[in-house]
């Protein structure tokens, strides 16, 4: 009797186990959410300073054209404009995009629904290795062969959105695909069996159903596609030819929030203005890529498929 | 009495295992025939090679004849999407597409390139009207199908073959997801619609097999045991194993 109540009074093995393994989930949990909010408040008491303690309007950050931390014009306010570098990050983000959007349909199509065996077999590691492919490697290759036909095909100097656009379609359409892939294989099996006992060809079936039901997955494909676009920096800024000015066609010198950050990070004072400008850069990308994540998670509630 | 399909020494192999060791089964026109007999009989199978859904699973290979209205299923002239028009298939698990009702049951429809949206309208009521369901759903025409109950949404996919017009519908345990009184409305339906249609149910419900179908058909290890009307089968079996499986003894 007295074995038996202590027995059951005192936690056994396995349940000591279970609350050691869940204090250290916590515990890491923990730790990354204290990082993601340190990195947070870092960019942002950094980002915000530009605005607080230097006085730049916010409106005139998001609005002027001129960029040129270090001085100031005739009014004594300094040249602290981003429009430039946000038309020149908006423009190679959405041309990238909707460049790649095609090509990823089509390939996820092929490895999904035309040709699954074959298709899976010679895509999936062209897929992985796009994926793999260092940036600055892309970069480098944009360099020496897109900056040359671009300059050759469209004059100018070669450099700008339209190449910048075309080094970074290579570079988010195997997100874009792998992605969609995910989310055609996640339509349910019985969807196409219920077209096709409704005699729907094959094509009918893909494009009625699958590619409607699949609609919200392509949709968060596409978005992170962007996301990666948005936050690409050293690719790009190897192509794009790293002027501040407002891109007025596609084949003129641009920046993006990325490339400015990049060439203009070692060359700043910490605390100085043009230091905290950068950082104020840097918010609106982590704004942004929040913004993704927002509407992701938006397109993922409201998309749910059947089981 | 006419019968719409006739099969005749079927035989169906997965690689080289034979699943179906010829069956010989006629579905005569505006009854009710059910398949019964244990999982893994063939009846499911022997259903899914009269819509030549079989000929989506690989390695899958069928001899024997079928006919329907006297044509050959199987003949390479053959045009499998009308085949399908004039075979319907419901399935087990409720599976409408993620999209409203009104498109649903419109879907069959705009394949077959109706676009006098007036017809498809009329067309998408009087199914939704067959298929006992379209008082609950007339005021939610333009909901996704997925936020009714299974047991409507059941309905709703066999409103959506109806609204093609089948000669023949193929059910396959249509009510074995669903709960008794949902079950009880599909037995209904089946039986208001049987006049119209020659109906070919699946079923492990043998109760169910009784109360709505005129023939009935027993399937063990791939082969037909024995087909009669439902009355004389329920009641009088011919063969033994027909029998014991009929009175739970089996195994």
């Amino acid at each position: 009797m007295e074995d038996i109540k202590r027995q059951l009074t005192h936690s056994s093995k396995a349940t000591k186990q279970d609350r050691y393994g869940k204090a250290i989930a916590f515990f890491c949990t923990f730790l990354i959410g204290l990082l993601v909010v340190s990195i947070l408040y870092l960019v942002a008491s950094r980002g915000l300073a530009t605005f607080f303690k230097d006085h730049v309007s916010v409106w005139d950050f998001l609005t002027k054209q001129n960029w040129n931390p270090s001085q100031v014009d005739k009014n004594g306010s300094p040249l602290v404009g981003a429009l430039p570098m946000i038309v020149g990050s908006f423009s190679v983000t959405i041309f990238s995009a909707v460049l790649a959007t095609p090509f990823a349909i089509a390939m996820a199509l092929f490895m999904t629904e035309i040709e699954p065996r074959r298709g899976t077999k010679f895509l999936q590691p062209v897929i992985e290795l796009l994926v793999g492919i260092p940036s600055v490697v892309y970069g480098f290759v944009g360099l020496t062969i897109v900056v040359p036909v671009v300059r050759t095909v469209f004059g100018g100097t070669g450099f700008g959105i339209l190449s910048g656009t075309l080094v970074l379609f290579v570079m988010v359409l195997p997100t874009i695909t792998s992605m969609y892939v995910d989310s055609l294989r996640a339509v349910p099996r019985f969807y196409r069996e219920a077209s096709l006992a409704l005699g729907a060809t094959r094509w009918q079936t893909i494009y009625k159903v699958v590619l409607r039901a699949s609609i919200p997955g392509l949709l968060t494909a596409i978005i992170f596609g962007m996301a990666r676009a948005f936050g690409e920096a050293l690719a790009v800024q190897m192509v794009i030819g790293n002027a501040s000015l407002l891109p007025h066609n596609l084949i003129s010198p641009a920046s993006t929030l990325t490339s400015v950050l990049t060439t203009g990070m070692g060359n700043t004072v910490m605390g100085t203005l043009p230091n905290n400008a950068l950082w104020s850069l840097a918010l609106i990308l982590l704004l942004m890529s929040l913004c993704f994540n927002l509407i992701v998670r938006y397109i993922g509630k409201k998309g749910r498929m059947a089981k | 009495m006419v019968n719409v399909i006739t099969t005749h020494n079927v035989r169906l192999y997965y690689g080289d295992k034979e699943a179906l060791h010829g069956i010989d089964l006629d579905f005569p026109k505006q009854k009710i025939t059910a398949l019964i007999g244990p999982s893994g009989s063939g009846k499911s199978t022997f259903l899914r090679c009269l819509n030549r859904m079989n000929d989506l699973t690989p390695g899958v290979t069928i001899t024997g004849s079928f006919k329907l209205d006297g044509k050959d299923i199987y003949s390479p002239k053959t045009d499998v999407v009308e085949l399908r028009k004039k075979v319907g298939m419901v399935f087990q698990q409720p599976n409408p597409f993620p999209f409203s009702v009104f498109e649903n049951v419109a879907f069959g429809l705009r394949l077959a390139g109706i676009r006098d949206r007036k017809l498809i309208q009329e067309r998408v009521e009087t199914s939704l009207k067959q298929a006992a369901v379209w008082d609950e759903v007339k005021d939610k025409l333009n909901d996704n199908a997925l936020s009714f109950s299974g047991g409507q949404q059941q309905r709703i996919c066999i409103a959506r073959v109806l609204a093609v017009q089948p000669e023949i519908i193929l059910m396959d345990e249509p009510t074995s997801a669903l709960d008794p009184v949902s079950a009880g409305k599909i037995e209904d339906l089946l039986l208001d619609i049987q006049d119209k249609f020659t109906i070919a149910i699946v079923t492990h419900n043998m109760q169910q097999a009784s109360r709505i179908s005129d023939r009935t058909a027993f399937f063990l290890d791939g082969k037909l045991v024995e087909t009669g009307l439902t009355k004389q089968l329920f009641i009088a079996p011919k063969q033994e194993s027909t029998s014991d499986y009929l009175n739970g003894k089996f195994g």
